[in-house]
Protein backbone atom coordinates (compact mmCIF):
# COMPACT_ATOMS: atom_id res chain seq x y z
CA UNK A 1 0.00 0.00 0.00
CA UNK A 2 1.64 3.22 -0.89
CA UNK A 3 2.35 5.64 1.85
CA UNK A 4 -0.14 8.48 2.99
CA UNK A 5 -0.41 11.41 1.72
CA UNK A 6 0.73 14.61 3.05
CA UNK A 7 -1.87 15.77 5.76
CA UNK A 8 -0.82 19.11 5.97
CA UNK A 9 -1.95 20.13 2.85
CA UNK A 10 -4.80 22.55 3.35
CA UNK A 11 -6.17 20.92 0.07
CA UNK A 12 -5.33 16.90 1.12
CA UNK A 13 -7.54 14.45 2.80
CA UNK A 14 -5.42 11.61 3.99
CA UNK A 15 -6.04 8.34 2.52
CA UNK A 16 -7.07 7.04 5.64
CA UNK A 17 -8.92 9.46 6.84
CA UNK A 18 -11.24 8.94 3.71
CA UNK A 19 -11.06 5.01 4.04
CA UNK A 20 -12.15 5.90 7.75
CA UNK A 21 -15.03 8.53 6.29
CA UNK A 22 -16.07 6.40 3.34
CA UNK A 23 -16.25 2.96 5.26
CA UNK A 24 -19.15 4.73 7.58
CA UNK A 25 -21.28 6.52 4.87
CA UNK A 26 -23.33 5.63 2.20
CA UNK A 27 -23.09 8.24 -0.20
CA UNK A 28 -20.34 10.82 0.07
CA UNK A 29 -20.41 14.76 -0.70
CA UNK A 30 -17.93 15.64 -2.90
CA UNK A 31 -14.29 15.87 -1.19
CA UNK A 32 -12.14 17.64 -2.12
CA UNK A 33 -12.97 19.90 -5.07
CA UNK A 34 -8.93 20.81 -5.89
CA UNK A 35 -8.19 17.41 -5.53
CA UNK A 36 -10.51 15.85 -7.38
CA UNK A 37 -10.22 18.04 -10.77
CA UNK A 38 -6.69 17.35 -10.81
CA UNK A 39 -6.71 14.20 -12.82
CA UNK A 40 -7.42 16.06 -16.21
CA UNK A 41 -4.97 19.12 -14.95
CA UNK A 42 -1.96 20.36 -16.32
CA UNK A 43 -1.34 23.17 -14.52
CA UNK A 44 1.09 23.50 -11.31
CA UNK A 45 0.97 21.89 -8.46
CA UNK A 46 1.68 18.74 -10.13
CA UNK A 47 -1.32 16.02 -10.25
CA UNK A 48 -1.69 13.55 -7.01
CA UNK A 49 -3.13 10.20 -8.37
CA UNK A 50 -3.75 9.28 -4.40
CA UNK A 51 -6.09 12.17 -4.68
CA UNK A 52 -9.70 11.21 -4.69
CA UNK A 53 -11.92 11.75 -7.64
CA UNK A 54 -15.46 12.68 -7.34
CA UNK A 55 -17.76 10.57 -8.85
CA UNK A 56 -21.15 9.57 -9.85
CA UNK A 57 -22.41 6.19 -10.39
CA UNK A 58 -25.53 5.24 -11.36
CA UNK A 59 -27.32 1.99 -9.91
CA UNK A 60 -30.01 -0.01 -10.10
CA UNK A 61 -31.42 3.63 -10.86
CA UNK A 62 -29.63 5.55 -7.81
CA UNK A 63 -27.61 8.62 -8.36
CA UNK A 64 -24.81 8.16 -5.96
CA UNK A 65 -22.18 10.92 -5.28
CA UNK A 66 -18.64 9.03 -4.00
CA UNK A 67 -15.05 10.78 -3.40
CA UNK A 68 -12.98 7.48 -4.61
CA UNK A 69 -9.28 6.67 -4.96
CA UNK A 70 -9.09 6.56 -8.61
CA UNK A 71 -7.80 2.51 -8.15
CA UNK A 72 -11.15 1.68 -7.12
CA UNK A 73 -13.14 -0.88 -9.25
CA UNK A 74 -16.86 -0.90 -10.24
CA UNK A 75 -17.29 -3.99 -8.08
CA UNK A 76 -15.45 -2.19 -4.57
CA UNK A 77 -17.65 0.61 -5.14
CA UNK A 78 -20.65 -0.65 -5.16
CA UNK A 79 -19.69 -3.28 -2.55
CA UNK A 80 -17.22 -1.05 0.16
CA UNK A 81 -19.34 2.68 -0.54
CA UNK A 82 -22.70 2.04 -1.62
CA UNK A 83 -23.11 -0.97 -0.10
CA UNK A 84 -25.03 -3.55 -2.47
CA UNK A 85 -22.94 -6.39 -1.39
CA UNK A 86 -24.80 -8.83 -3.19
CA UNK A 87 -22.06 -8.46 -6.53
CA UNK A 88 -19.84 -10.81 -5.45
CA UNK A 89 -16.12 -10.99 -5.21
CA UNK A 90 -14.30 -13.96 -6.23
CA UNK A 91 -10.96 -13.95 -8.50
CA UNK A 92 -11.04 -10.56 -8.85
CA UNK A 93 -9.12 -10.85 -12.02
CA UNK A 94 -12.21 -11.13 -14.21
CA UNK A 95 -12.14 -15.40 -14.50
CA UNK A 96 -14.96 -16.62 -12.69
CA UNK A 97 -18.10 -13.80 -13.32
CA UNK A 98 -19.07 -14.16 -9.41
CA UNK A 99 -19.34 -9.81 -9.97
CA UNK A 100 -21.22 -10.46 -13.02
CA UNK A 101 -23.44 -7.10 -13.26
CA UNK A 102 -25.28 -5.41 -16.25
CA UNK A 103 -23.79 -2.16 -17.68
CA UNK A 104 -26.07 -0.21 -20.23
CA UNK A 105 -27.67 -3.41 -20.31
CA UNK A 106 -24.85 -5.73 -21.50
CA UNK A 107 -22.81 -8.04 -18.86
CA UNK A 108 -19.68 -6.72 -17.65
CA UNK A 109 -17.18 -7.83 -14.80
CA UNK A 110 -17.39 -5.44 -12.16
CA UNK A 111 -13.92 -6.37 -10.77
CA UNK A 112 -12.14 -5.48 -14.13
CA UNK A 113 -13.80 -1.84 -14.64
CA UNK A 114 -12.92 1.00 -12.88
CA UNK A 115 -15.85 3.21 -10.97
CA UNK A 116 -14.26 6.27 -12.97
CA UNK A 117 -15.31 4.91 -16.42
CA UNK A 118 -18.70 3.87 -15.84
CA UNK A 119 -19.80 7.22 -14.32
CA UNK A 120 -22.32 7.74 -17.86
CA UNK A 121 -23.66 4.43 -17.77
CA UNK A 122 -26.66 2.79 -15.98
CA UNK A 123 -25.37 -0.18 -13.73
CA UNK A 124 -27.77 -2.98 -13.09
CA UNK A 125 -26.90 -5.63 -10.17
CA UNK A 126 -28.87 -8.53 -8.39
CA UNK A 127 -30.26 -5.84 -6.12
CA UNK A 128 -32.04 -4.30 -9.00
CA UNK A 129 -34.26 -6.88 -10.41
CA UNK A 130 -37.37 -6.81 -8.54
CA UNK A 131 -38.82 -4.72 -5.43
CA UNK A 132 -38.77 -5.58 -2.35
CA UNK A 133 -42.77 -6.50 -1.99
CA UNK A 134 -43.03 -7.06 -5.51
CA UNK A 135 -42.28 -10.74 -7.51
CA UNK A 136 -38.68 -11.94 -7.89
CA UNK A 137 -37.56 -11.65 -11.76
CA UNK A 138 -38.34 -14.68 -13.75
CA UNK A 139 -34.48 -15.55 -13.75
CA UNK A 140 -34.24 -15.34 -9.89
CA UNK A 141 -38.09 -17.15 -9.81
CA UNK A 142 -36.37 -20.37 -12.26
CA UNK A 143 -33.05 -20.63 -10.05
CA UNK A 144 -35.12 -21.09 -6.99
CA UNK A 145 -37.32 -23.41 -9.07
CA UNK A 146 -34.60 -25.67 -10.28
CA UNK A 147 -32.68 -25.33 -7.00
CA UNK A 148 -29.82 -24.02 -9.54
CA UNK A 149 -27.53 -23.77 -7.13
CA UNK A 150 -25.76 -24.81 -3.53
CA UNK A 151 -23.53 -22.56 -1.71
CA UNK A 152 -25.04 -19.16 -3.72
CA UNK A 153 -22.24 -17.49 -3.71
CA UNK A 154 -21.64 -17.41 -7.48
CA UNK A 155 -25.49 -17.19 -8.15
CA UNK A 156 -26.01 -13.22 -8.03
CA UNK A 157 -23.21 -13.31 -11.23
CA UNK A 158 -25.17 -16.36 -12.54
CA UNK A 159 -28.61 -15.05 -12.69
CA UNK A 160 -27.27 -11.52 -13.92
CA UNK A 161 -25.14 -13.47 -16.45
CA UNK A 162 -27.95 -15.59 -17.62
CA UNK A 163 -30.02 -12.56 -17.77
CA UNK A 164 -27.75 -11.03 -19.85
CA UNK A 165 -27.16 -14.26 -22.03
CA UNK A 166 -31.18 -14.70 -23.09
CA UNK A 167 -30.92 -10.86 -24.06
CA UNK A 168 -28.43 -11.33 -26.41
CA UNK A 169 -30.39 -14.22 -28.03
CA UNK A 170 -27.14 -17.15 -26.99
CA UNK A 171 -29.87 -19.30 -25.22
CA UNK A 172 -31.65 -21.28 -28.11
CA UNK A 173 -30.15 -24.22 -26.73
CA UNK A 174 -28.28 -26.20 -23.65
CA UNK A 175 -24.86 -26.32 -25.81
CA UNK A 176 -25.52 -22.28 -26.53
CA UNK A 177 -26.60 -21.77 -22.61
CA UNK A 178 -23.84 -23.78 -21.84
CA UNK A 179 -21.22 -22.06 -24.08
CA UNK A 180 -22.36 -18.85 -23.09
CA UNK A 181 -22.70 -19.42 -19.63
CA UNK A 182 -19.00 -20.38 -19.80
CA UNK A 183 -17.67 -17.46 -17.95
CA UNK A 184 -19.52 -18.19 -14.70
CA UNK A 185 -17.66 -20.73 -12.51
CA UNK A 186 -19.97 -22.59 -10.18
CA UNK A 187 -17.77 -24.45 -7.66
CA UNK A 188 -20.44 -27.01 -5.79
CA UNK A 189 -21.08 -27.52 -9.80
CA UNK A 190 -25.27 -27.32 -10.23
CA UNK A 191 -24.42 -26.44 -14.00
CA UNK A 192 -27.15 -29.10 -15.02
CA UNK A 193 -29.80 -27.06 -12.92
CA UNK A 194 -28.30 -23.29 -14.08
CA UNK A 195 -29.18 -24.81 -17.80
CA UNK A 196 -32.62 -25.96 -16.77
CA UNK A 197 -33.15 -22.53 -14.58
CA UNK A 198 -32.09 -20.47 -18.02
CA UNK A 199 -34.11 -22.49 -19.94
CA UNK A 200 -37.46 -21.67 -18.12
CA UNK A 201 -36.38 -17.93 -17.84
CA UNK A 202 -35.89 -17.46 -21.64
CA UNK A 203 -39.36 -18.82 -21.87
CA UNK A 204 -40.72 -16.38 -19.58
CA UNK A 205 -38.68 -13.33 -20.59
CA UNK A 206 -39.76 -13.79 -24.34
CA UNK A 207 -43.60 -14.86 -23.47
CA UNK B 1 -2.75 -1.71 -7.74
CA UNK B 2 -0.06 1.35 -7.87
CA UNK B 3 -2.12 5.23 -7.99
CA UNK B 4 -2.27 6.73 -11.40
CA UNK B 5 -3.20 9.28 -13.11
CA UNK B 6 -7.09 8.82 -15.15
CA UNK B 7 -7.88 10.81 -18.40
CA UNK B 8 -10.31 10.57 -20.77
CA UNK B 9 -9.37 10.78 -24.02
CA UNK B 10 -11.02 13.78 -25.79
CA UNK B 11 -10.20 13.36 -29.21
CA UNK B 12 -7.73 11.02 -31.60
CA UNK B 13 -5.26 13.51 -32.16
CA UNK B 14 -5.08 14.65 -28.64
CA UNK B 15 -4.67 11.36 -27.04
CA UNK B 16 -1.50 10.05 -27.86
CA UNK B 17 -0.35 13.91 -25.96
CA UNK B 18 -0.21 12.06 -22.73
CA UNK B 19 2.68 10.23 -23.48
CA UNK B 20 5.29 12.72 -24.01
CA UNK B 21 7.10 15.22 -21.58
CA UNK B 22 4.94 13.37 -19.10
CA UNK B 23 7.47 15.08 -16.27
CA UNK B 24 5.07 13.89 -13.31
CA UNK B 25 6.07 10.07 -14.14
CA UNK B 26 9.60 10.02 -13.82
CA UNK B 27 8.80 10.58 -10.31
CA UNK B 28 8.32 6.87 -10.02
CA UNK B 29 11.07 5.25 -11.63
CA UNK B 30 10.54 2.11 -13.95
CA UNK B 31 7.01 3.11 -14.40
CA UNK B 32 5.77 3.27 -18.25
CA UNK B 33 4.72 6.93 -18.63
CA UNK B 34 0.77 5.77 -20.19
CA UNK B 35 -1.43 3.24 -21.27
CA UNK B 36 -4.13 3.33 -23.36
CA UNK B 37 -7.89 1.98 -21.49
CA UNK B 38 -10.35 0.33 -23.62
CA UNK B 39 -12.10 -2.84 -22.23
CA UNK B 40 -9.47 -2.73 -19.47
CA UNK B 41 -9.60 -6.81 -19.60
CA UNK B 42 -5.87 -7.08 -20.17
CA UNK B 43 -4.89 -3.74 -18.79
CA UNK B 44 -6.86 -4.28 -14.84
CA UNK B 45 -5.91 -7.70 -14.74
CA UNK B 46 -2.20 -6.80 -15.62
CA UNK B 47 -2.23 -3.97 -12.76
CA UNK B 48 -3.76 -5.71 -10.22
CA UNK B 49 -1.20 -8.42 -10.26
CA UNK B 50 1.73 -5.66 -10.17
CA UNK B 51 2.64 -6.75 -14.33
CA UNK B 52 1.77 -3.51 -15.72
CA UNK B 53 2.46 -0.13 -13.51
CA UNK B 54 1.29 2.67 -15.49
CA UNK B 55 1.55 6.31 -13.92
CA UNK B 56 -1.22 7.51 -16.23
CA UNK B 57 -4.18 5.86 -17.62
CA UNK B 58 -5.85 7.57 -20.81
CA UNK B 59 -9.15 5.82 -21.15
CA UNK B 60 -10.35 5.75 -24.90
CA UNK B 61 -13.86 4.50 -24.37
CA UNK B 62 -14.72 8.20 -25.26
CA UNK B 63 -13.48 7.59 -29.05
CA UNK B 64 -15.91 5.30 -29.53
CA UNK B 65 -18.08 7.10 -31.75
CA UNK B 66 -15.06 7.37 -34.34
CA UNK B 67 -13.99 4.33 -33.81
CA UNK B 68 -16.63 2.10 -32.88
CA UNK B 69 -18.71 0.92 -36.14
CA UNK B 70 -18.60 -2.19 -38.77
CA UNK B 71 -18.98 -1.30 -42.29
CA UNK B 72 -19.12 -4.15 -45.05
CA UNK B 73 -18.78 -3.22 -48.96
CA UNK B 74 -17.67 -4.60 -52.36
CA UNK B 75 -14.15 -4.03 -51.26
CA UNK B 76 -13.91 -5.52 -47.45
CA UNK B 77 -14.86 -5.05 -44.06
CA UNK B 78 -14.11 -2.42 -42.03
CA UNK B 79 -14.18 -2.57 -38.27
CA UNK B 80 -13.78 0.33 -35.62
CA UNK B 81 -10.82 -0.47 -33.11
CA UNK B 82 -13.44 0.08 -30.41
CA UNK B 83 -15.89 -2.32 -31.07
CA UNK B 84 -16.67 -4.47 -28.89
CA UNK B 85 -15.56 -8.57 -29.47
CA UNK B 86 -18.99 -9.64 -29.02
CA UNK B 87 -20.41 -7.10 -31.35
CA UNK B 88 -18.00 -8.13 -34.03
CA UNK B 89 -18.59 -12.19 -33.54
CA UNK B 90 -22.37 -11.39 -33.15
CA UNK B 91 -22.76 -9.56 -36.62
CA UNK B 92 -24.81 -11.49 -39.23
CA UNK B 93 -22.72 -10.14 -42.31
CA UNK B 94 -19.98 -11.03 -40.51
CA UNK B 95 -20.72 -14.43 -39.47
CA UNK B 96 -21.99 -14.80 -42.99
CA UNK B 97 -18.64 -13.77 -44.99
CA UNK B 98 -16.19 -14.10 -43.21
CA UNK B 99 -16.74 -17.01 -40.90
CA UNK B 100 -13.29 -17.12 -39.26
CA UNK B 101 -13.11 -14.05 -37.89
CA UNK B 102 -17.09 -14.50 -36.53
CA UNK B 103 -15.37 -17.66 -35.38
CA UNK B 104 -12.07 -16.53 -33.64
CA UNK B 105 -13.99 -13.95 -31.99
CA UNK B 106 -16.53 -16.36 -30.63
CA UNK B 107 -14.12 -18.80 -29.29
CA UNK B 108 -12.07 -16.08 -27.16
CA UNK B 109 -12.55 -15.73 -23.57
CA UNK B 110 -16.54 -15.61 -22.10
CA UNK B 111 -19.34 -13.64 -22.80
CA UNK B 112 -18.68 -11.13 -19.99
CA UNK B 113 -14.80 -10.78 -21.63
CA UNK B 114 -16.13 -10.28 -24.54
CA UNK B 115 -18.73 -7.54 -24.14
CA UNK B 116 -15.99 -5.49 -22.36
CA UNK B 117 -12.97 -6.02 -25.03
CA UNK B 118 -12.39 -4.49 -28.11
CA UNK B 119 -11.16 -5.54 -31.26
CA UNK B 120 -7.96 -3.40 -31.45
CA UNK B 121 -7.04 -3.66 -27.20
CA UNK B 122 -7.57 -7.75 -28.27
CA UNK B 123 -4.83 -7.98 -30.36
CA UNK B 124 -2.77 -6.35 -27.77
CA UNK B 125 -3.40 -8.66 -25.21
CA UNK B 126 -0.92 -9.58 -23.41
CA UNK B 127 0.92 -13.49 -23.23
CA UNK B 128 -0.45 -15.95 -20.58
CA UNK B 129 2.98 -17.11 -19.27
CA UNK B 130 2.98 -18.09 -15.59
CA UNK B 131 5.90 -16.62 -15.33
CA UNK B 132 5.18 -13.39 -16.74
CA UNK B 133 2.57 -12.90 -14.96
CA UNK B 134 3.32 -13.93 -11.71
CA UNK B 135 6.03 -10.75 -10.09
CA UNK B 136 6.71 -13.48 -7.54
CA UNK B 137 9.42 -15.09 -10.12
CA UNK B 138 11.92 -12.74 -11.07
CA UNK B 139 13.34 -13.92 -13.87
CA UNK B 140 11.17 -12.54 -16.81
CA UNK B 141 12.47 -10.36 -19.97
CA UNK B 142 9.48 -9.83 -21.29
CA UNK B 143 8.68 -8.29 -17.75
CA UNK B 144 12.28 -7.07 -16.54
CA UNK B 145 14.56 -7.08 -19.37
CA UNK B 146 18.26 -8.53 -18.51
CA UNK B 147 16.24 -10.72 -15.81
CA UNK B 148 16.44 -14.31 -17.68
CA UNK B 149 13.53 -16.74 -18.35
CA UNK B 150 12.01 -18.86 -16.13
CA UNK B 151 10.21 -20.98 -18.73
CA UNK B 152 13.06 -22.18 -20.22
CA UNK B 153 13.07 -24.98 -17.57
CA UNK B 154 10.46 -24.71 -16.14
CA UNK B 155 7.03 -25.36 -16.54
CA UNK B 156 6.43 -25.03 -20.30
CA UNK B 157 3.65 -27.14 -21.38
CA UNK B 158 2.07 -24.02 -22.79
CA UNK B 159 4.82 -22.13 -24.07
CA UNK B 160 5.64 -21.36 -27.91
CA UNK B 161 7.40 -23.97 -30.61
CA UNK B 162 7.75 -21.73 -33.37
CA UNK B 163 8.80 -18.25 -33.10
CA UNK B 164 10.65 -18.10 -29.80
CA UNK B 165 14.27 -16.84 -28.73
CA UNK B 166 16.51 -18.16 -26.01
CA UNK B 167 15.08 -15.09 -24.06
CA UNK B 168 11.63 -16.04 -24.28
CA UNK B 169 9.24 -18.37 -25.08
CA UNK B 170 6.06 -16.62 -24.06
CA UNK B 171 3.24 -17.71 -26.64
CA UNK B 172 0.75 -15.38 -28.16
CA UNK B 173 -2.20 -15.86 -26.20
CA UNK B 174 -5.14 -14.31 -28.59
CA UNK B 175 -7.37 -15.86 -31.51
CA UNK B 176 -8.46 -12.94 -33.08
CA UNK B 177 -5.30 -11.89 -34.77
CA UNK B 178 -4.88 -14.90 -36.42
CA UNK B 179 -8.03 -14.76 -38.26
CA UNK B 180 -6.65 -11.44 -39.67
CA UNK B 181 -3.15 -12.65 -40.65
CA UNK B 182 -5.16 -15.03 -42.70
CA UNK B 183 -7.13 -12.41 -44.02
CA UNK B 184 -4.21 -10.34 -44.87
CA UNK B 185 -6.22 -7.00 -42.74
CA UNK B 186 -4.41 -3.58 -42.53
CA UNK B 187 -4.35 -1.58 -39.47
CA UNK B 188 -5.33 1.74 -38.95
CA UNK B 189 -2.81 3.59 -36.53
CA UNK B 190 -2.93 7.32 -35.16
CA UNK B 191 -0.35 8.65 -33.15
CA UNK B 192 1.82 11.57 -32.49
CA UNK B 193 3.46 11.79 -35.61
CA UNK B 194 0.16 11.63 -37.61
CA UNK B 195 -1.45 8.87 -39.30
CA UNK B 196 -0.21 5.54 -41.09
CA UNK B 197 -1.31 2.12 -41.94
CA UNK B 198 0.62 -1.40 -41.81
CA UNK B 199 -0.22 -4.68 -42.39
CA UNK B 200 -1.39 -6.98 -39.46
CA UNK B 201 1.33 -9.29 -40.14
CA UNK B 202 4.02 -6.44 -39.08
CA UNK B 203 2.30 -5.31 -35.69
CA UNK B 204 3.76 -8.14 -33.24
CA UNK B 205 7.42 -8.05 -32.86
CA UNK B 206 9.34 -12.05 -32.66
CA UNK B 207 10.97 -11.68 -28.59
CA UNK B 208 14.68 -12.57 -29.98
CA UNK B 209 16.96 -10.86 -27.41
CA UNK B 210 14.43 -8.11 -26.94
CA UNK B 211 10.73 -9.52 -25.39
CA UNK B 212 9.86 -6.83 -23.68
CA UNK B 213 9.10 -4.95 -26.89
CA UNK B 214 6.01 -6.76 -28.23
CA UNK B 215 5.22 -4.83 -31.12
CA UNK B 216 6.05 -2.42 -33.66
CA UNK B 217 3.90 0.66 -31.96
CA UNK B 218 5.30 3.65 -31.22
CA UNK B 219 4.56 5.03 -27.29
CA UNK B 220 1.36 6.64 -27.94
CA UNK B 221 0.51 4.79 -31.31
CA UNK B 222 -3.37 4.10 -30.91
CA UNK B 223 -4.63 1.24 -33.51
CA UNK B 224 -8.27 2.86 -34.92
CA UNK B 225 -9.25 0.62 -37.75
CA UNK B 226 -8.89 -2.74 -38.85
CA UNK B 227 -9.46 -3.15 -42.79
CA UNK B 228 -9.93 -7.21 -43.80
CA UNK B 229 -10.05 -7.26 -48.41
CA UNK B 230 -12.58 -9.25 -49.79
CA UNK B 231 -11.50 -11.85 -51.29
CA UNK B 232 -12.70 -15.22 -53.27
CA UNK B 233 -11.58 -16.82 -49.61
CA UNK B 234 -13.12 -15.21 -47.16
CA UNK B 235 -16.27 -17.51 -46.83
CA UNK B 236 -14.52 -20.45 -46.82
CA UNK B 237 -12.63 -19.69 -44.03
CA UNK B 238 -12.95 -20.94 -40.20
CA UNK B 239 -10.91 -21.25 -36.87
CA UNK B 240 -10.36 -24.70 -35.18
CA UNK B 241 -8.88 -23.82 -31.37
CA UNK B 242 -8.30 -26.85 -29.34
CA UNK B 243 -7.76 -26.22 -25.89
CA UNK B 244 -7.62 -28.26 -22.46
CA UNK B 245 -11.39 -27.48 -22.29
CA UNK B 246 -14.46 -26.97 -24.61
CA UNK B 247 -14.84 -23.22 -23.68
CA UNK B 248 -13.46 -19.78 -22.50
CA UNK B 249 -9.88 -21.05 -22.55
CA UNK B 250 -7.06 -20.35 -24.37
CA UNK B 251 -5.84 -22.60 -27.72
CA UNK B 252 -3.05 -25.11 -26.65
CA UNK B 253 -3.39 -25.39 -30.89
CA UNK B 254 -5.30 -23.52 -33.11
CA UNK B 255 -5.68 -22.44 -36.84
CA UNK B 256 -7.37 -20.02 -39.08
CA UNK B 257 -7.65 -21.09 -42.41
CA UNK B 258 -9.12 -19.14 -45.72
CA UNK B 259 -9.55 -21.37 -48.71
CA UNK B 260 -10.07 -20.42 -52.21
CA UNK B 261 -10.81 -23.84 -54.43
CA UNK B 262 -11.13 -23.99 -58.16
CA UNK B 263 -13.15 -26.99 -57.89
CA UNK B 264 -11.16 -29.52 -56.16
CA UNK B 265 -8.10 -27.68 -56.96
CA UNK B 266 -6.10 -25.24 -54.18
CA UNK B 267 -6.14 -22.03 -55.80
CA UNK B 268 -5.18 -20.15 -52.80
CA UNK B 269 -4.97 -21.10 -49.11
CA UNK B 270 -4.27 -19.21 -46.06
CA UNK B 271 -2.77 -20.49 -42.81
CA UNK B 272 -2.56 -18.79 -39.35
CA UNK B 273 -1.37 -20.47 -36.41
CA UNK B 274 -2.44 -20.07 -32.88
CA UNK B 275 -1.59 -21.41 -29.33
CA UNK B 276 2.36 -22.62 -30.67
CA UNK B 277 3.99 -19.34 -31.36
CA UNK B 278 5.33 -16.54 -29.75
CA UNK B 279 3.26 -14.28 -32.34
CA UNK B 280 0.20 -14.79 -34.69
CA UNK B 281 1.81 -17.29 -37.05
CA UNK B 282 1.26 -17.35 -41.11
CA UNK B 283 2.40 -20.73 -42.49
CA UNK B 284 3.25 -19.87 -45.68
CA UNK B 285 5.66 -22.63 -46.76
CA UNK B 286 2.54 -24.58 -46.24
CA UNK B 287 0.37 -22.77 -48.07
CA UNK B 288 2.30 -22.59 -50.85
CA UNK B 289 3.23 -26.38 -51.12
CA UNK B 290 -0.58 -26.76 -51.95
CA UNK B 291 -1.62 -24.13 -54.31
CA UNK B 292 -2.39 -26.17 -57.64
CA UNK B 293 -3.13 -29.53 -55.78
CA UNK B 294 -6.30 -31.05 -54.42
CA UNK B 295 -6.90 -30.58 -51.25
CA UNK B 296 -7.26 -34.09 -49.52
CA UNK B 297 -5.62 -35.92 -46.58
CA UNK B 298 -2.36 -36.85 -47.90
CA UNK B 299 -1.59 -32.95 -49.09
CA UNK B 300 -2.90 -31.69 -45.98
CA UNK B 301 -1.00 -33.72 -43.77
CA UNK B 302 2.56 -32.92 -46.02
CA UNK B 303 1.77 -29.18 -45.73
CA UNK B 304 0.79 -29.14 -42.00
CA UNK B 305 4.48 -31.15 -41.38
CA UNK B 306 5.77 -28.14 -43.19
CA UNK B 307 4.32 -25.71 -41.47
CA UNK B 308 6.01 -27.30 -38.00
CA UNK B 309 9.39 -27.73 -39.72
CA UNK B 310 11.66 -25.59 -37.20
CA UNK B 311 9.94 -25.88 -34.17
CA UNK B 312 11.66 -26.01 -31.08
CA UNK B 313 10.03 -27.79 -28.50
CA UNK B 314 11.32 -27.72 -24.58
CA UNK B 315 10.88 -30.44 -21.66
CA UNK B 316 6.90 -29.96 -21.64
CA UNK B 317 5.50 -28.67 -24.78
CA UNK B 318 6.81 -31.22 -27.80
CA UNK B 319 3.25 -32.55 -27.88
CA UNK B 320 2.48 -29.48 -29.68
CA UNK B 321 4.49 -30.49 -32.91
CA UNK B 322 1.83 -33.27 -33.48
CA UNK B 323 -1.32 -31.56 -31.68
CA UNK B 324 -0.66 -28.61 -34.35
CA UNK B 325 -0.19 -30.69 -37.80
CA UNK B 326 -3.35 -32.56 -36.62
CA UNK B 327 -5.21 -29.10 -36.12
CA UNK B 328 -4.27 -27.93 -39.33
CA UNK B 329 -5.22 -30.99 -40.99
CA UNK B 330 -8.25 -31.00 -39.74
CA UNK B 331 -8.96 -27.73 -40.50
CA UNK B 332 -8.19 -27.78 -43.96
CA UNK B 333 -10.08 -30.73 -44.59
CA UNK B 334 -13.27 -29.03 -42.78
CA UNK B 335 -12.71 -25.85 -45.33
CA UNK B 336 -12.75 -27.96 -48.00
CA UNK B 337 -16.30 -28.97 -47.17
CA UNK B 338 -17.91 -25.45 -46.36
CA UNK B 339 -19.22 -24.07 -49.39
CA UNK B 340 -17.68 -20.78 -51.07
Amino acid sequence: MPKDRDDTRPDSVSRRRFLGATASTAALPLMGAAAASQASAQALPPPDPQAPLDMRLTVNGEAYRLGLDVRTTLLDAMRDHIGLTGSKKGCDHGQCGACTVLVDGRRTLACLTLAVAVQDRAVTTIEGLARADGPLHPMQQAFVDHDAFQCGYCTPGQIMSAIGCVKEGHADTDDAIREYMSGNICRCAAYPNIVAAVRQAKTQMEG
Amino acid sequence: MRPFLYDRAASTESAPRAFDGLKEASLIQGRAPAEYLAGGTTLLDLMKLDVMQPARVVDITPLEPQHGSIAISDAGLRLGALVKMSTAADHPAVIKTYPVLAQSLTLAASAQLRNMATLGGNLLQRTRCNYFRDTSWSACNKRNPGSGCAALDGLNRQHAILGASQDCIATYPGDFAQALMALDATLDIAGPSGSRTIPIATLHKPPGSTPHIETTLAPGELITALSIPAGPWTRRSLYLKIRDRQSYEFALASAAIALHLDGDTVKDVRIALGGVASVPWRARDAEASLIGKPLNEATATAAARMAFVGSAPRTHNAYKVTLGQKTVVRALLQAATLEG
